[in-house]
């Protein structure tokens, strides 16, 4: 190969310039951190909730999910398993007792949490997933290549995926009704129809303060622990329960925000695109000056 | 260099018994996967909610890459530190990560939901830094470029001058002559760019891929979920790179009724103890540190694989080929070769399957006969490809003396050549 060092290295910086291509990795885009002041999120108090399952109606017919007549969601026979929300249904109403006392029986609405770092959006290869500001996880189906790592992701194990169609498969979770609430200037389907107002939806700081009024209010009815308060960095849904959370349903997860780990290793391996351009040309100059010394080695002999 | 052996294409059968049922599971993978086309995931797998990912992530995808590694090991140890001697194994090791990385895709895309919105990752407006799977997708993509184009001296040295294309197409001679040579002409001055670029992406991406799981802290059983998991993942598929050459090597030199190349396959496997080696320290020191080993001691299917994993596919290798004599015999080398693959393809797998433990179980997970028959009918139709490619370019290097007078001048061959350039 007839090449000498000045072309090497000119055509070494071209084909460093093709590396660049990836440069929004190097970016350091870490999420920005939510301002309560800007975020929504709903109140979700278990002790109000009489289990009537209308925001699982109200939710069917907003979304246009499963054929389902009305008296499907009186049926409270479901409340034998626990369900988890799946591609037809974006949430479930599910019920648990108090271990001390098992009469005492209480029920949770489970859906996607909104988190306020969501390990979802972070995961996804295309932007698909992104969190909005004022508190929606937001799912853009024509972006979506269908890898389903948002799934993998999700410490909450909420997006479910519509297996069942072939050609134009979707994520699906619950959408904070973002459209509704953005455009409309609704309330989330679930919280209109609440007949207890087990739900709430307000100023995230707001809910905050709300919960920790009624744990002071009621102390003997509520556990002193807001869930979504600080789990993952935080939510934009926050429960209220009788008891300790790690009799529902709900994962025991600490405050450390789940992506930070990977976009961590992930934007120090591209910090500024300076370790692969380094690689590139720390093997550059070996082969270099590696193959001036063999073809030396062969003048010597000739 | 060794100046008695030239890469030439290899005169055999096509068919034979082994090839015929290789085909017929070929045939079989691709109506599984034309099944899962037309019905959709849900039909064709087992995959659920809870589990979104199955064998054709862990077995197609993650194993698939980490066991073409032999091609960026391979090309960095003959090109850039210019250890010629081993020349006569870069053809065969670039065509396996071609072919390797050919099928991964080909694998990726039946497990995409949106398999048509692939190319979306190269919109610069999706671009998502964040996202390790956008960093994976997209030096995967460009590597398969690379690999293409490295693969472009061999198409050059087998056809410039001897494009006969039949029939009505022969019109078409000279314009891929004039290609040809335009390649030929200029190959040559940026191929080692490539090849450079070739190692520089295999190690983002290789690391990269043990990055994926990091993001499921409490999804992934602690015995494979560390921080230092794309670490592993870079040193694991390095280690497995000349293992992937001493298997395939051997089991060519079978196929093709060669002698092995033992004195070349014995050098290469030298390495092999000392980066499994430093693998192992790595991954007991992380054991440690993490205090993970009561995990290893739990007799669940967990600690299970996880011991197969290493003693099996890490420290036999190491106690096997640490020996010259071992190192010297074919059985061995092979035995010690595919332990290393199959300890390797393991770990994928229990880093994306085995380990990965969803929060709200609903039966677990088992392949469907669909996965399977498409995992099987890839892996068979790579063996079919590559064993077309080495009839038709010259990929695997023979002793010039053997080759008959007749078919060295057909390949344009003269006693004092030297091997793969």
């Amino acid at each position: 190969m007839g090449l000498n060092r000045r072309e090497f290295l000119g055509l070494a910086a071209v084909g460093s310039a093709a590396l660049l291509t990836g440069q929004s990795l190097a970016k350091d885009t870490h999420a920005e951190p939510i301002d309560c002041a800007e975020t929504y999120g709903v109140l979700v108090d278990t002790v109000a909730c009489i289990g009537c399952r209308k925001c699982e109606a109200a939710c069917n017919r907003a979304h246009k999910l499963a054929d389902l007549p009305p008296s499907a969601f009186e049926d409270k026979t479901v409340f034998d398993r626990h369900r988890r929300p799946d591609a037809a249904a974006y949430t479930v109403v599910n019920r648990f007792e108090d271990p001390k006392d098992p009469a005492r029986k209480f029920t949770i609405k489970v859906q996607c949490m909104h988190c306020l770092h969501p390990a979802c959006a972070s995961a996804c290869i295309v932007g698909a997933l992104t969190k909005n500001a004022q508190g929606p996880v937001e799912y853009d189906a024509w972006k979506c290549i269908g890898c389903r790592y948002c799934m993998v992701a999700c410490p909450f194990q909420v997006p479910a995926y519509e297996y069942a169609n072939a050609l134009d498969p979707q994520v699906r979770k619950c959408t904070f009704c973002s459209e509704r609430i953005l455009t409309e200037g609704k309330l989330p389907a679930c919280v209109e129809i609440c007949p207890n107002e087990a739900l709430t939806y307000g100023r995230r700081d707001e809910l905050l303060a709300a919960a920790y009024s009624r744990i002071k209010a009621f102390p003997d009815r509520y556990v002193n622990h807001v869930y979504g308060e600080h789990e993952v960095g935080g939510t934009s849904w926050l429960y209220l329960a009788p008891v300790e959370f790690t009799n529902t349903e709900l994962p025991v997860l600490t405050a450390d925000v789940i992506p930070t780990t990977t976009e961590t290793i992930q934007h120090g391996v591209f910090k500024s695109f300076v370790p692969p351009l380094a690689l590139y040309g720390l093997l550059g100059l070996i082969m270099h000056s590696l193959r001036d010394g063999k073809e030396e080695e062969a003048e010597v002999k000739s | 260099m060794n100046h008695h052996e030239v890469a030439i294409p290899m005169r055999t059968k096509f068919f034979t018994t082994g090839t015929k049922v290789l085909f017929g599971i070929m045939l079989l993978g691709l109506a599984s996967y034309a099944y899962r086309l037309i019905a959709g995931i849900g039909a064709a797998t087992n995959l659920n909610d809870q589990y979104p990912w199955g064998i054709w992530i862990a077995i197609d995808v993650a194993s698939g890459v980490a066991l073409a590694a032999g091609g960026f090991t391979t090309a960095a140890l003959a090109d850039i530190f210019h250890k010629e001697e081993y020349h006569a194994i870069t053809r065969p090791a670039l065509l396996t990560a071609m072919l390797g990385y050919t099928f991964v895709v080909i694998g990726l895309l039946a497990d995409l939901g949106r398999y048509y919105n692939v190319w979306h990752p190269m919109l610069p407006s999706m671009w998502q830094g964040n996202s390790v799977l956008f960093e994976v997708g997209m030096c995967v993509m460009v590597y398969l470029s690379v690999l293409y184009i490295e693969f472009l001296p061999v198409v050059v040295e087998r056809f410039r001058g001897r494009v006969r294309l039949p029939g009505p197409l022969a019109s078409l001679n000279r314009f891929f002559e004039s290609w040809l040579e335009l390649a030929h002409k200029y190959l040559g001055r940026f191929i080692s760019l490539f090849i450079i670029a070739g190692v520089v992406l295999s190690c983002l991406h290789q690391s990269s891929l043990g990055t994926l799981m990091v993001i499921a802290p409490t999804k992934l059983h602690p015995l494979w979920y560390t921080p230092i998991s794309p670490l592993l993942f870079l040193l694991s598929a390095i280690s497995v790179g000349f293992p992937t050459v001493i298997f395939e090597s051997i089991l060519a030199s079978r196929s093709f009724k060669l002698q092995p190349e033992l004195r070349i396959l014995s050098s290469i496997a030298r390495y092999t103890p000392i980066l499994l080696g430093v693998y192992l320290g790595l991954k007991l020191s992380d054991i440690t540190l993490r205090e993970a080993w009561p995990f290893v001691w739990a007799f669940s299917t967990e600690s299970f694989f996880w011991l197969a994993e290493i003693l099996l596919g890490v420290f036999a290798p190491i106690v096997i080929l640490a020996s010259a004599t071992r190192r010297h015999s074919v059985a061995w080398l092979f035995t010690a070769a595919s332990l290393t693959i199959g300890g390797v393809a393991l770990n994928r797998i229990n880093v994306f399957l085995i380990g990965y433990t969803p929060l709200y179980d609903n039966g677990g997970y088992f392949p469907s006969v669909f996965e399977i028959l498409v995992t099987a009918g890839l892996i068979s139709a790579l063996v079919l490809v590559y064993r077309w490619i080495v009839t038709v370019f010259p990929i695997i290097s023979v002793p010039i003396e053997s080759i008959p007078a007749h078919e060295r001048a057909a390949n344009g061959i003269r006693a004092d050549m030297s091997g793969a350039k």
